[in-house]
């Protein structure tokens, strides 16, 4: 543990200079955790800035979705500790999203009322639950009819309601484990849309999980490309194309080689196997 | 279009279907007149029991018994079948007793009741009860072992402690298969009541109407006294349906 402060030193200097000045605001150190024979991870560090879009990158089974089900407590690490501006996690208010929506959603609960569950927990006033609620939708500006049960809605307005459901605690850091890998094209189109017009409104730290480079980079400010298991941090790329993003941003040279450079760090790990 | 308009009408060709085959074959004499009267003679019967007559009063009684029976289950299986399906553990300890007395037939324990309670209402209800209890905590112990993992994780991080998930997501989480367990547990309710009727010293109720009319050959009688009884049963299954409908609007969603 008391080789943890230089390490963040180095890693915030080694980013460009105007984040320089930047803390990270998740750090890990020595996470280790096992699954019955595979070693998923080894003492692995990583810090994970602020105020920005992080997306994990790489290849199947190397435990992209285990490092953020890790980090916001869904799975116990066998080792290493993960702190929130120092703090742990039960100090700080976060928002994950499930890849199923459907399970993770409850269908005895109005839209209205999912996004409100987490207000609940906290004790709030069924009033300012509301108000809040009514709030982030005008905010967020989503035209949602939040009286239906979700079982009404199609799975893009379930899955939004879903980001609503975590974002409404107005988080420190918003956690997407594959949100949009059970809709269909169209559907994650309009989803990465809407995403990147909420991380833009809201600057919320964001880690998103994602099987598909493309959105990996889209949403991203920065690609997090992990090997094969032990993972090991095989790239940090940055993302510098301007936000809002859009269609034309893909056929973009800076974008089009981003994305490549993923995808060489990408092959090379699957072929160390 | 046409075809969509007609399909509420459907079941009724079954039931016409099967007026017309019973109508003919008591008019062209096929089985003994003794052994099944015409449907008009059966619907008479039905008809003048029903309205102020002895079937009226055995068909309410049997309503009691069962509705009284399940209940009684309902009331110690339901928070029974919560406690053991939110601890696995707990519940694989006890399968084996619990699907044992599941799969005896409860009227095997008519003899063991009767030394119990008696030849009253108490043995009836309570040999009913006890079948319909095993067959409601299987199912409500099932519906909340099988709650989706992912809800209780979503849940649990939203910050629910074990006991708002038990409330907030298992029990609602077991409702649709708590209502399998209510639809199987009043039939097997209503079965065991019947067959109680019949044979431990009854006085009353559709189970001993069916019975006595068999014993004095008054068939129209009996057969009104099945139709009632089905129509009974038919009835509560669809009742906890509506009720499922209008509670559980969820399930099968």
């Amino acid at each position: 543990m008391s080789a943890a402060p230089p390490a963040v030193r180095l890693s915030a200097a080694g980013a460009s200079p105007s984040r320089a000045a930047k803390r990270p605001h998740v750090t890990i150190r020595g996470l280790s955790k096992r699954f019955d024979q595979a070693v998923i991870y080894d003492n692995f560090d990583l810090d994970i800035p602020r105020g920005e879009l992080t997306s994990v990158f790489g290849p199947n089974g190397c435990g992209k979705s285990t490092l953020i089900n890790i980090i916001a407590g869904l799975i116990p690490p066998d080792a290493g500790q993960i702190l929130f501006d120092g703090m742990l996690l039960n100090e700080i208010k976060f928002g994950y999203v499930f890849q199923n929506y459907r399970e993770a959603l409850f269908p005895w609960l109005r839209a209205f009322d999912n996004i409100a569950y987490p207000l609940k927990m906290m004790k709030v006033a069924p009033a300012e639950r509301r108000a809040r609620t009514e709030k982030l939708v005008a905010h967020l500006g989503i035209k949602l009819d939040l009286n239906l049960y979700p079982y009404q809605m199609s799975g893009g307005q379930q899955q939004l309601v879903s980001i609503m459901r975590a974002l409404i605690v107005e988080p420190e850091i918003l956690f997407l484990d594959e949100p949009f890998s059970a809709l269909d094209y169209e559907m994650t189109l309009f989803m990465r849309e809407q995403l990147q017009r909420i991380f833009i409104e809201t600057g919320t730290t964001t880690v998103l999980v994602s099987h598909d480079l493309e959105e990996a980079v889209f949403l991203a400010d920065r690609v997090l490309l992990l090997s094969r298991h032990p993972a090991r941090v095989a790239d940090f790329t940055p993302v510098t194309a301007p936000r809002p993003r859009t269609d034309a941003t893909l056929s973009e040279l800076e974008f089009v080689r981003t994305k490549a450079h993923c995808l060489e760090v990408f092959q090379r790990e699957v072929r160390r196997a | 279009m046409r075809s969509e308009t007609f399909k509420p009408l459907l079941p009724m060709i079954g039931v016409a279907g099967l007026l017309a085959i019973w109508s003919l074959a008591t008019w062209q004499q096929w089985v003994d007149p003794v052994l099944l009267p015409s449907p008009i003679a059966t619907f008479k019967a039905l008809w003048q029991g029903m309205n102020g007559g002895a079937l009226g009063f055995d068909f309410v009684k049997t309503v009691y018994r069962t509705a009284a029976s399940t209940v009684i289950a309902a009331v110690i299986a339901l928070p029974l079948g919560i406690v053991l399906g939110s601890s696995e553990r707990l519940y694989r300890s006890l399968e084996f007793v619990i699907d044992f007395f599941r799969s005896t037939p409860a009227s095997a324990m008519f003899p063991l009741f009767l030394v119990l309670f008696g030849v009253g209402d108490e043995t009836k209800i309570s040999v009913a009860a006890f079948g319909a209890i095993l067959v409601i905590l299987f199912n409500v112990a099932y519906g909340v072992m099988n709650a989706r993992k992912t809800r209780l994780l979503a849940a649990k991080v939203m910050g629910a402690s074990r006991l708002r998930v038990l409330f907030d997501v298992m029990l609602l989480e077991s409702l649709p298969q708590t209502f399998v367990g209510l639809r199987n547990g009043v039939s097997l309710a209503l079965v065991i009541i019947v067959v109680a009727e019949m044979f431990i010293g009854s006085q009353d109720g559709l189970g001993h109407s069916v019975f006595e009319a068999q014993q004095l050959f008054d068939m129209p009688r009996m057969y009104a006294a099945i139709f009632a009884a089905g129509v009974l049963g038919y009835g509560l299954n669809l009742l906890f349906l509506l009720v499922e409908r209008r509670f559980v609007h969820w399930s099968g969603k």
